[in-house]
């Protein structure tokens, strides 16, 4: 079947089975930043934005975004630049699967609530798995770079 | 493996039950179950275009189409304050933003899955479900219609009739599925209690011996309690027992009564 969408904000037809999943035709139009993880809907790596709403990728047929703008972190480099080195300074990056997932979703919440306490992000973030870093280091980061920003 | 052999956006909800007439046919939910699956579909039938995605105000209700997202229960101004918050409770230990803003109320409620916190809400709100052919219906009525009927969910409807509401769950993880989910409500007087993920799907009870009658204590809360883990059904799953699952009724049922009478 074909369908039409917006990715990274350059329209786009293309061809797709019923059954493909969003996660597979972003990742089959160059955006290798979408990751396929636990294909369970439970860690987050797929994380992409829909009409700017976070969902798994893995959980999407790629017909149901027929007509509407998907968003992936290679159209979003620079509003994630914003925050990414106080993630980094933190060390909290380390093996780095996971990033792409937790940024996205970081974008999400930083446009939905400028000012998030620190539960609000853990609670915000809490579809985002990571193996290495125990969350602490992420939520520093996120930390830091909000109160730089209230420190103008 | 899910595979789909033809995937269809209805136009109409009379298309959308034609086509579900079809064994081999699915209407996608929020297709976070369903993709969990080996089967095959024949015709995947997708409501995304039928408006359904919208919480409708009316005088009387809150009008919930089936394709509403769960994060929309968890942020709907109005529907947090009628159940002071309950609304968001049910739903924010559900995995995390990602995943709910997919999983839809029709889905959850269609499912009738055991384990959906929505439904033990629902069920305590005292909530109706329309269904395209077979009309509007008490949910508990939905929930015991046999599991083959091929109808299509249009809506959940929850009255507006000032309703106090707590909703609890255990949990073994944060963001796993619920060992017990508890929804308590008391609307004009009465109180109904639903209790879901015993493991099977959410049964509301009343308060026929008027154990808080004479108003929530400790004493009284506890009572209740004791008298509605009784009457409770439970079974044993990889995440629970039986016998654990009647002792964690008594403590959420308790915690929730006294919390209904602090709320």
């Amino acid at each position: 079947m074909e369908i039409k969408l917006t990715l990274n904000g350059k329209p786009l037809a293309a061809s797709v089975r019923a059954d493909t999943l969003l996660l597979d035709f972003v990742r089959e139009h160059g955006c290798r930043s979408v990751k396929r993880g636990c294909e369970t809907a439970n860690c987050g790596l797929c994380t992409v934005l829909l009409d700017g709403t976070p969902v798994l990728s893995c959980s999407v047929l790629a017909a149901r975004a027929d007509g509407r703008a998907v968003q992936t972190l290679e159209g979003l480099q620079d509003e994630a630049a914003d925050f990414v080195g106080f993630i980094a300074d933190q060390g909290a990056e380390q093996c780095g699967f996971c990033n792409p997932g937790f940024v996205m979703n970081t974008i999400a919440l930083l446009r939905e609530n400028p000012d998030p306490t620190d539960d609000e992000i853990r609670a915000y973030l809490a579809g985002n798995l990571c193996r290495c870093s125990g969350y602490e280091g992420q939520l520093r980061g996120i930390r830091a770079y909000l109160d730089r920003k209230k420190e103008g | 493996m899910l595979s789909i052999n033809q995937y269809i956006r209805a136009k109409s909800l009379d298309e959308a039950y034609e086509l579900c007439q079809k064994k081999s046919t699915a209407v996608l939910g929020g297709m976070l179950w369903l993709k969990m699956q080996r089967r095959t579909v024949g015709t995947a039938v997708d409501l995304c275009d039928l408006g359904l995605d919208r919480i409708e105000e009316t005088e009387t209700a809150y009008r919930i189409g089936a394709m509403v997202p769960l994060r929309a229960l968890e942020t709907h101004e109005g529907l947090n304050a009628l159940t002071r918050g309950a609304a968001a409770d049910s739903v924010r230990h559900i995995v995390g933003v990602q995943f709910r803003n997919c999983a839809t109320v029709g889905g959850s409620l269609y499912g009738r899955f055991g384990f959906s916190d929505v439904l033990t809400l629902f069920l305590a709100l005292g909530a109706t479900v329309e269904l395209h052919r077979a009309g509007e219906l008490a949910l508990a009525d939905f929930l015991a219609l046999p599991r083959t009927t091929r109808d299509i969910l249009v809506r959940v409807t929850v009255p507006k009739a000032p309703v106090k509401a707590v909703y609890l769950s255990q949990r073994n993880a944060s963001t796993d599925f619920p060992v017990l989910t508890c929804a308590l409500c008391a609307r004009e007087g009465a109180y109904t209690c639903a209790v879901g993920a015993r493991p099977m799907p959410a049964a509301a009870f009343g308060d026929e011996k008027g154990l808080l009658a004479n108003g929530i204590t400790e004493e009284s809360a506890r009572a209740f309690a004791d008298d509605i883990a009784s009457r409770c059904a439970f079974g044993g799953n990889r995440r629970a027992g039986a016998d654990y699952r009647r002792e964690i009724c008594k403590v959420l049922v308790r915690r929730a009564a006294l919390a209904l009478e602090e709320g």
